[in-house]
């Protein structure tokens, strides 16, 4: 009797990073998805896609995202350039991911620039955070 | 019972002398702490003289090849920071020396070009080279305590 319920409580435990939702992530992708003209939703493998690229646009350190983040951003990370750790970008191990929109604004302009050589438009800053959001 | 509060404050105050010439004075505002701190170590403003940590604070858009501009509001309030516990203001600990070393015609924006690092960093190629290190301002990758201002640990 109690096992079951012991059961169903360990994997709602287990299950909850999955559901860290948060309305102040939820208004920064809406706020995004305004931005992107002739929006029809955003892609988590697109997002995917950025993650992984080798850009090679901006500084020979950071040629991808994953030059820090690691492949899998589950990870904790470090910085290319400084050494600095980095926590881990994807949501269910790092909840606080996506949630404060300058921070996330400042890191946007910062790394884009350094890994892609140029801004990310609305479209990929979407797309990026969705993919985190099912990491 | 007085004397002896009086005597314990002092001793609290006095603290971080004793902890010998090679403290630094670590970095306690949060907003510098979050805002300089989230790329590289927050470091300490003592390693610098107040002119060096203005002509940082001028060039935050090109900032060692990384655009770190900060909101103008953020930016002012770092910058007194900084130029209020510069090595050549504040001048405790580690300050005092690096300081001392320090021609009054330079003005160096990277801690790791000022005479009193390079003496005290003398090293076999080898240790720069180690991955932990990545590059030489990573303090902490050999200095554990270095945001605490601890660095005699080497």
């Amino acid at each position: 009797m109690i096992r079951p319920l012991m059961l169903s409580a360990a994997l709602l435990l287990a299950a909850a990073p999955a559901f860290a939702a948060d309305a102040r992530r939820d208004a920064i992708l809406a706020d995004y998805a305004k931005a992107d003209s002739g929006h029809t939703g955003f892609s988590a493998s697109r997002g995917e896609s950025l993650f992984r690229t080798q850009w090679k646009g901006g500084d020979e350190r950071t040629p991808s995202c994953t030059a820090c983040h690691t492949d899998n951003p589950r990870q904790n990370g470090r910085n290319a350039k400084t050494g600095r750790p980095i926590d881990p970008v994807a949501v269910s191990v790092n909840s606080k991911r996506f949630t404060d929109v300058d921070l996330v604004e400042k890191q946007f302009t910062r790394d884009c620039k350094s890994v892609l050589g140029r801004e990310c438009t609305p479209r990929e800053k979407g797309d990026y955070i969705t993919f985190m959001m099912g990491q | 019972m007085r004397k002896f509060i009086l005597a314990a404050g002092l001793a609290l105050i006095a603290l971080p002398a004793w902890a010998g010439d090679d403290w630094m004075p670590p970095v306690t505002d949060p907003l510098v702490k979050k805002e300089c701190g989230s790329c590289h170590m927050a470091f300490q403003p003592g390693f610098l003289p107040a002119r060096s940590w203005n002509k940082m604070m001028d060039g935050l858009a090109d900032h060692f090849g990384e655009d770190a501009s900060l909101p103008a509001d953020k930016a002012a309030a770092i910058r007194a920071y900084l130029v209020n516990n510069a090595g050549d203001v504040a001048g405790q600990g580690r300050a005092r020396k690096a300081m001392g070393r320090l021609s009054s015609a330079d003005t160096p924006i990277r801690i790791t070009d000022t005479p009193d690092f390079q003496r005290k960093h003398r090293l076999p190629d080898w240790r720069w080279k180690d991955p932990k290190v990545v590059t030489k301002s990573n303090c902490p990758a050999c200095h554990v305590e270095a945001e605490r201002g601890l660095y005699e640990d080497d």
